[in-house]
């Protein structure tokens, strides 16, 4: 029998070769690189300021990396920048936003993710109008309705207060949110549900041992949303609360526009990457899961 | 059947999602220990009658009694039925032994009881090694042994079974098959089973009933389903390859098409049915002779073969007979070629008649 190799003739052969230079990847990943630094240069600019003492900055180069690193800018922003009269810094409204995010995250995930699974699964008397009106909502200019919400709140004695903000954030994060898992929930096979229904689950049981324990995407899709929407919300931390209670974004706004003396360029850099590190981290954290959640929540209207 | 024997008792069923009817006034009785196979294309109302019955779909109108009990409004997992879907709908998280014990827990059983009810159903399917796995470290046949196992460990009165083959390889779903016959009459519950496979239906059924718009065209036994269809739609679902069928008159007890006569001598009419008059006969192609088995044949004729499908244990040809087009099934063996003259015989005792108007069996 002849040796099978010398029927191999000239030519292609195994694995087509790839080069890394081809045109095409050069445009692609040089589109890629461009939009990248497009991205990034605002942020190096605020963290190269706020490493800068004021002289420095006054020299325009704000390219440039700092000739003499100092974190007093930072300090300050944390500890005794003014809002206002207020010389405090960031801290105590750095507390103030994690009171309000944390419980109005929990509770609206919490109803959010209920209103969706009984929207998905149990087809209840009036289910199709309640989403409607639902996502009707989703569409209303929050404008619109400021100033019904603060003679509502003042009626029920919490306007100006920490809770009546939560509840504003609670509720207007409902309509995306139960849409959010609503859609999860349709996408999950409807045989598992009705296997549970067959072996004897009721619509709490089901809900916590049977759908909960294979939803952790979208729950981190609604814990990401939630946490830099009511994290970076200003509209509503100025509108409802009162001085002692304003959110961190609020108090940025003060610092920055505090019009005493020179404008202090590097605290207020400082005092902004403070304030946007919260979502920032939460993206760095969960941002494979988000991606997933995402997609995964999209499949199926 | 007398309704004491009746496992399951449908009466005047019907069931509307808005305005299309999928069941209308169906009715039908499953012996205690029957095994029923629902069989139908797909969305003749067979697995909507069967989530009926498993509660899992509110019912428009009508009444559905389990044992004796009228479980029309009852809850699926209070109506003593297990079901197997065709996703095999295990919960991911849990373990084999979590899914197995997820509806006695529920129900509140004590720890050793569940405990020996999940060995008993763990051992039945062979499935003991398995416990502590997730769902997904489990191949298809496995997945689908636990889902059985999860209707098992029920002790339910009644199985049933929603495609559960269907997602399986060839390979998987015979052996399958053939494990859910065995575990049939080794428990002897009743057993509801929806496939859209007639092989799966035929061999695994007592009885069929086969379904087309929400109704049932025929409840009977696979033997007489095959062998006596009682009319057009249940011929034509039921072989493989189908039936032929030929248009012509009866007259003098022959029926008689363009340049075709057989003569019926030995044909069983349907009771009170005419003897003449328009007439669709159906010839199963495994029935029309050939070769060596033509010297039983009443009578006979010359078809022409047009193409040959050579399956191995036989051989499918179509041929022309006069105008009229056939298949036939030979021995895989006989050595025919497109182009050639095969003598054919009939047998009228197999020969089916219908009424083309009404579409039933004469």
């Amino acid at each position: 029998m002849a040796d099978t190799s010398t029927r191999l003739l000239d030519g292609p052969r195994g694995p087509k070769p790839k080069s890394n230079f081809s045109r095409r990847n050069i445009m692609l990943y040089g589109t890629l690189l461009l939009v990248a630094v497009y991205y990034a240069i605002p942020l190096y600019v605020m963290i190269v300021t706020s490493l800068k003492g004021l002289p420095e900055i006054r020299m325009g180069n704000i390219f440039s990396p700092p000739m003499e690193v100092t974190f007093e800018p930072w300090a300050k922003a944390w500890g005794s920048a003014c809002t206002g009269l207020n010389c405090e810094g960031l801290s105590a409204y750095f507390w103030n936003s994690v009171k309000i995010t944390v419980p109005s995250v929990i509770a609206s995930i919490i109803i959010a993710s209920v209103n969706g699974y009984a929207l998905a699964n149990w087809r209840f008397k009036g289910a199709n109008v309640f989403f409607t009106i639902l996502i009707f909502g989703a569409f209303i200019p929050y404008q619109v309705m400021l100033y019904p919400i603060v003679i509502m709140l003042r009626e029920m004695g919490l306007y100006g207060d920490l809770s009546g903000l939560i509840i504003v954030h609670t509720i207007f994060g409902m309509p995306i949110l139960t849409l959010l898992f609503r859609n999860y929930f349709t996408s999950l096979p409807e045989e598992l549900f009705k296997a549970a229904r067959v072996d004897g689950a009721g619509f709490w049981g089901i809900y916590f041992r049977v759908l909960l324990p294979m939803s952790l995407p979208i729950f981190t899709v609604a814990v990401i949303l939630q946490v830099t929407g009511i994290w970076n919300d200003f509209l509503f931390g100025v509108v409802y609360t009162g001085p002692d209670a304003y959110p961190m974004t609020v108090a940025l706004n003060n610092i920055v526009n505090t019009t005493q003396g020179v404008t202090e360029y590097n605290v207020n850099m400082a005092a902004t990457i403070l304030t946007a590190l919260v979502p920032l981290s939460i993206y760095f954290v969960s941002g494979k899961l988000f991606v997933r959640g995402i997609a995964a929540g999209a499949v199926k209207g | 059947m007398t309704l004491v024997e009746s496992s399951i008792s449908i009466r005047d069923l019907d069931l509307r999602f808005g305005n299309v009817e999928v069941l209308k006034g169906l009715n039908l009785d499953i012996g205690v220990g029957e095994f029923l196979v629902l069989l139908g294309s797909s969305g003749c109302g067979k697995s909507t009658l069967l989530n009926c019955i498993a509660g899992l779909l509110d019912v428009s109108d009508g009444q559905i009694y389990i044992g004796d009990k009228n479980v029309t409004w009852a809850e699926p997992s209070e109506r003593g039925i297990g079901m197997v879907f065709q996703s095999y709908a295990l919960y991911p998280q849990m373990t084999v032994e979590g899914n197995l014990s997820f509806g006695l827990k529920n129900a509140r059983m004590s720890k050793a009881e569940i405990k020996q009810r999940v060995s008993r159903a763990a051992e039945i399917l062979q499935i003991e090694p398995l416990l502590d796995r997730k769902p997904a470290a489990l191949s298809g046949g496995q997945r689908q042994r636990v889902a059985i196992g999860r209707a098992l460990v029920r002790d339910a009165e009644v199985f049933l079974f929603d495609e559960p083959l269907s997602n399986l390889d060839a390979k998987l779903r015979a052996d399958l098959r053939v494990e859910i016959k065995k575990l049939h009459s080794r428990l002897g519950n009743t057993m509801v089973y929806v496939t859209h496979d007639q092989i799966e239906a035929m061999t695994l059924a007592d009885r069929i009933a086969i379904m087309k718009g929400g109704q049932i065209m025929q409840l009977a036994s696979p033997n007489e389903i095959y062998n006596r269809p009682k009319n057009l739609y249940v011929a034509e679902f039921i072989g493989s390859p189908s039936m032929n069928f030929i248009k012509g008159t009866l007259e003098d007890n022959r029926f008689v098409a363009e340049g075709l006569t057989i003569p019926m001598e030995g044909y069983t009419f349907a009771e009170g049915s005419r003897r003449s008059g328009a007439a669709i006969i159906g010839l199963r192609p495994e029935h029309i002779l050939t070769g060596d088995n033509l010297a039983s044949a009443v009578a006979r004729a010359e078809a022409k073969v047009s193409l040959v499908e050579p399956m191995g244990s036989d051989t499918i040809i179509y041929a022309n007979l006069g105008q009229h087009p056939i298949h036939i099934r030979m021995d895989g063996q006989a050595s025919v070629a497109p182009g050639d003259m095969v003598e054919i015989g009939f047998q009228p005792a197999r020969a089916n008649l219908f009424d083309p108007q009404s579409e039933n069996r004469l």
